[in-house]
């Protein structure tokens, strides 16, 4: 089931990339997707961690909602350089995300959002680097932690 | 019609330039590296996002759109692994970051 999935992702993108159909070259690709297919079946990484396919019904939500994170943060972050008013605070937070997928799509969220990086992870505790105390307490109230635990879907 | 695409495309290589340029500005500015990577994410979010969709108001519905979007999503995608790389290896070579840090840390 994981592996049709990505069979028919795999050839979505030989289409769209290639813009050519005729027959030799969507024979082609049928037989490279299908070879890639049987490589990532042979070294078992087609799980919940290679394929977050459990992500997809809540993904767009979720991304709308990023989107509008970033484009607020790059305003706050542009406002900082040009003031130039730096107060970096180091800090950790906890991450409560059962798989390590959804971790990780946690920790990039909040290293994409400017003014927010991730240092530094251990199992669930982030260490977060903030360039002021604004951005440090949006990380804090743990908004984005519960909308990555609601798009993981597990709880 | 054409004339609106152009306008928005105008606006949104404008909107990029201008967030390119403080973010360039940021990357000398700052104090140390962990507040310069904020900077360089400024450029790889909301540069590159503007760019390629001024580009996007060009092409008009098309295959190029698509491969626009795609390198837009493998630059969202990528970005923040390069930017937690960075900041990984330095608190790994043990510098710490300037100001005030609450709580223990790792």
């Amino acid at each position: 089931m994981k592996s049709l999935i990505l069979f028919m992702i795999l050839l979505t993108l030989w289409l769209l990339m290639s813009g050519y159909y005729n027959n030799l070259l969507i024979s082609l690709g049928i037989i490279s997707c299908a070879f890639c297919v049987y490589v990532a079946k042979r070294g078992k990484i087609i799980d919940d961690e290679g394929l977050p396919i459990f992500f997809m019904p809540r993904l767009l939500n979720y991304l709308m909602w990023l989107f509008k994170e970033i484009l607020m943060s790059n305003l706050a972050t542009a406002k900082v350089i040009i003031n130039g008013k730096v107060e970096p605070e180091t800090f950790t937070v906890k991450a409560s995300q059962v798989t390590d997928v959804a971790k990780v799509t946690y920790a990039n969220s909040i290293t994409l959002t400017p003014g927010t990086v991730t240092t530094k992870m251990q199992k669930n505790i982030f260490e977060v680097h903030a360039l002021n105390s604004d951005f440090g307490n949006d990380v804090r109230t743990n908004e984005m932690d519960k909308k990555v635990t609601w798009l993981e879907g597990k709880k | 019609m054409e004339l609106i695409l152009d306008i928005l495309t105008g606006i949104c290589f404008f909107i990029a330039s201008l967030s390119i340029i403080i973010g360039a500005c940021g990357l000398i500015k700052l104090p140390d590296v962990f507040s310069r990577i904020h900077a360089a994410g400024m450029i790889d979010t909301a540069g590159s996002a503007f760019f390629i969709l001024g580009m996007v108001f060009q092409t008009g519905w098309s295959l190029i759109t698509v491969k626009l979007i795609l390198i837009g999503v493998f630059i969202f995608f990528t970005s923040p692994v390069t930017s937690h790389v960075t900041a990984n290896l330095a608190r790994q070579k043990n510098i710490l970051p300037v100001g005030k840090k609450i709580g223990k840390i790792l």
